[in-house]
């Protein structure tokens, strides 16, 4: 039990948290600019290839394109059909051979990646089936090529979306992010077990709570903002 | 210009499949406005988009400024494609970039440099009436301007030839009007080839050259207006020239046909006063077609058609065209 009248309780208090948050910011961070990169990439993959897609017989040869989202769809259903929980656990070997460690604040940041690629891969297919096919058209008769229908038209017209759907993979990673402290990843989780659960402090819960309630706040309002502002419909 | 021979295209599998184009042979000259007129689902769509290949034939052959689009590689025809503008009935402009951006957006395609990019969007927008809008998004637009940024983003890069997919069929009837005066301006201006595709007659008459009649995916007809016009039977004239029902009756029946200086001619009256003829005058329209002064009347006349032949060959001889629409008994 700790003792909320014990001289130093208060500056030790606001001292963890202080780099909890930190610990937090930082794996959500790095998480999500490798998931930014990748499940974009993934995302567009899955539209490209799919049937009637501009990318539906790459090299020439449907079969490959076939092979190629059907491969892609499977590595995102799989990844967000595990709970997180244990995806955690099933990837500690994996970890421990990519980093030397399976456990520490940067360890972490592998199951947040591995769990946030295929939810926002997903999010993005969403958001890039919405635009309008009639502009892929327009690019094709403007004689692009692929890549410039998918740099150019596809992803430009989808991002109020994609930062829409960015915001809402941040929140979730910020949630599995307070998971990851129940196996040693440092950062709020950690604080709301070891204070909190392990030794009773409820002021230690709520202060947690009150830090990931901004954080998910601040998220959400800077996301929309960006969003609305990008929209020009 | 742009030459179709025997192009055909099926939609969907052996069991249920559409033929949209059943042996399409079409052809445009050069500098001129070709419209296809058809009802919805007759093919029109699909043709026009076998034009720049957003639509591969099955069979058949496309040839645009002499160069068989059928037979060119992938990476070649991307390049064709922009030497062939194109605009859509829903505009399909980019809602993410402004009217500037969205004409920019054809020049980044073809690799133009930064510099030249504003150069030539200025140019181009002040073209089609729209440099004071640059900044704007197309949201801000009405559809009239909206079409014009299509446009405008069609001939950025130069093309020869302009496809137009219904462009005007989502505006209302003025700004139908300042559109088509607008590619009529073009087309005079930069010596542009036209082939639209409409629905509306109206298109057809205002602004086309050269016309073409489409149902179930078959051509029934096509060729300049002006020939189309004095050539008996024709649906599209039919068509440009409604001239209502048939009159009850046994009486003979007759289209006469006005194709350029003739058109003032006093037909009725001098029927009347060399044949001595009592002529009823059913319908009748002036219209500038095809850049010629054109006028149909149908006439009513009494008796059979046998007993009217001086009096026809007499109109025909002025260089009137003369269709027996019903023989008399």
């Amino acid at each position: 039990m700790i003792d909320s009248n014990a001289p130093g309780f208060w500056p030790q208090l606001f001292e963890t948290l202080l780099k909890a948050t930190g610990e937090t910011l930082y794996q959500v961070g790095v998480t999500m600019l490798i998931t930014l990169i990748i499940g974009l990439a993934l995302g567009t993959l899955l539209v490209v290839t799919d049937r009637g897609g501009i990318l539906e017989r790459p090299f020439g040869s449907k079969v490959a394109g076939r092979i190629i989202n059907a491969v892609t769809q499977t590595v995102v259903n799989l990844g967000r059909s595990i709970p997180f929980i244990i995806l955690m656990i099933a990837l500690i070997p994996f970890t421990r051979l990519l980093l030397g460690s399976a456990f520490g604040v940067s360890a972490a940041i592998v199951p947040l990646t591995v769990a946030a690629i295929p939810f926002y891969a997903r999010i993005v297919e969403i958001s890039l089936r919405e635009v309008n096919e009639g502009l892929v058209e327009a690019g094709h008769s403007l004689g692009a090529t692929r890549w410039q229908l998918v740099s150019k038209v596809i992803i430009p017209e989808a991002v109020p979306g994609l930062i829409r759907g960015y915001t809402t993979t941040v929140v979730s990673i910020v949630n599995y992010s307070a998971i990851v402290g129940a196996i040693g990843g440092g950062g709020l989780g950690d604080v709301a077990i070891r204070y909190g659960h392990q030794r009773y402090s409820v002021i230690h819960i709520v202060a947690v709570i009150i830090v990931l309630v901004a954080i998910v706040q601040i998220v959400q309002v800077v996301g929309a903002r960006l969003a609305n502002r990008m929209s020009h419909r | 210009m742009i030459t179709l021979s025997s192009v055909t295209k099926t939609f969907g599998d052996d069991a249920n499949s559409v033929r949209a184009l059943d042996d399409v042979s079409l052809a445009v000259e050069r500098g001129e406005i070709f419209g296809v007129i058809g009802q919805s689902g007759a093919g029109k769509s699909t043709l026009i988009r076998t034009v720049n290949l957003l639509e591969r034939p099955d069979s058949g052959t496309v040839t645009v400024a002499d160069r068989e689009l059928t037979a060119l590689s992938d990476r070649d025809l991307l390049q064709a494609r922009r030497e062939i503008g194109m605009v859509f009935q829903q505009f399909n402009l980019l809602d993410s970039r402004t009217v500037r951006g969205n004409v920019e957006l054809a020049l980044e395609i073809v690799g133009v440099s930064r510099r030249e990019r504003t150069t030539r969007t200025n140019e181009i927008l002040e073209l089609v009436g729209l440099e004071h809008k640059a900044q704007q998004y197309p949201a801000q637009l009405s559809g009239g301007q909206k079409q014009r940024v299509g446009i405008a983003r069609a001939l950025a890069s130069r093309p020869r030839v302009l496809l137009s997919d219904e462009a005007t069929s989502a505006l209302d009837p003025e700004t139908t009007d300042s559109i088509l005066q607008l590619l009529r301006r073009l087309n005079k201006e930069l010596g542009l080839t036209i082939l639209l595709i409409t629905h509306e007659m109206d298109v057809v008459k205002s602004i086309c050259d050269s016309a073409a009649l489409m149902s179930g995916g078959r051509i029934l007809e096509q060729g300049r207006l002006v020939d189309l016009l004095t050539q008996p039977g024709s649906q599209l004239a039919r068509g440009l020239f409604p001239l209502g029902e048939l009159p009850e009756g046994n009486s003979t029946v007759i289209d006469v046909t006005f194709v350029g200086l003739s058109s003032a001619r006093p037909v009725v009256a001098q029927l009347a006063r060399t044949h001595q003829l009592d002529v009823g005058l059913i319908g009748a329209a002036m219209e500038t077609i095809g850049g010629a002064q054109s006028g149909r009347t149908r006439l009513e006349l009494p008796g059979t058609i046998e007993q009217h032949t001086a009096a026809i060959n007499d109109l025909r001889a002025q260089g009137l065209v003369v269709e027996i629409v019903r023989s008399g008994r």
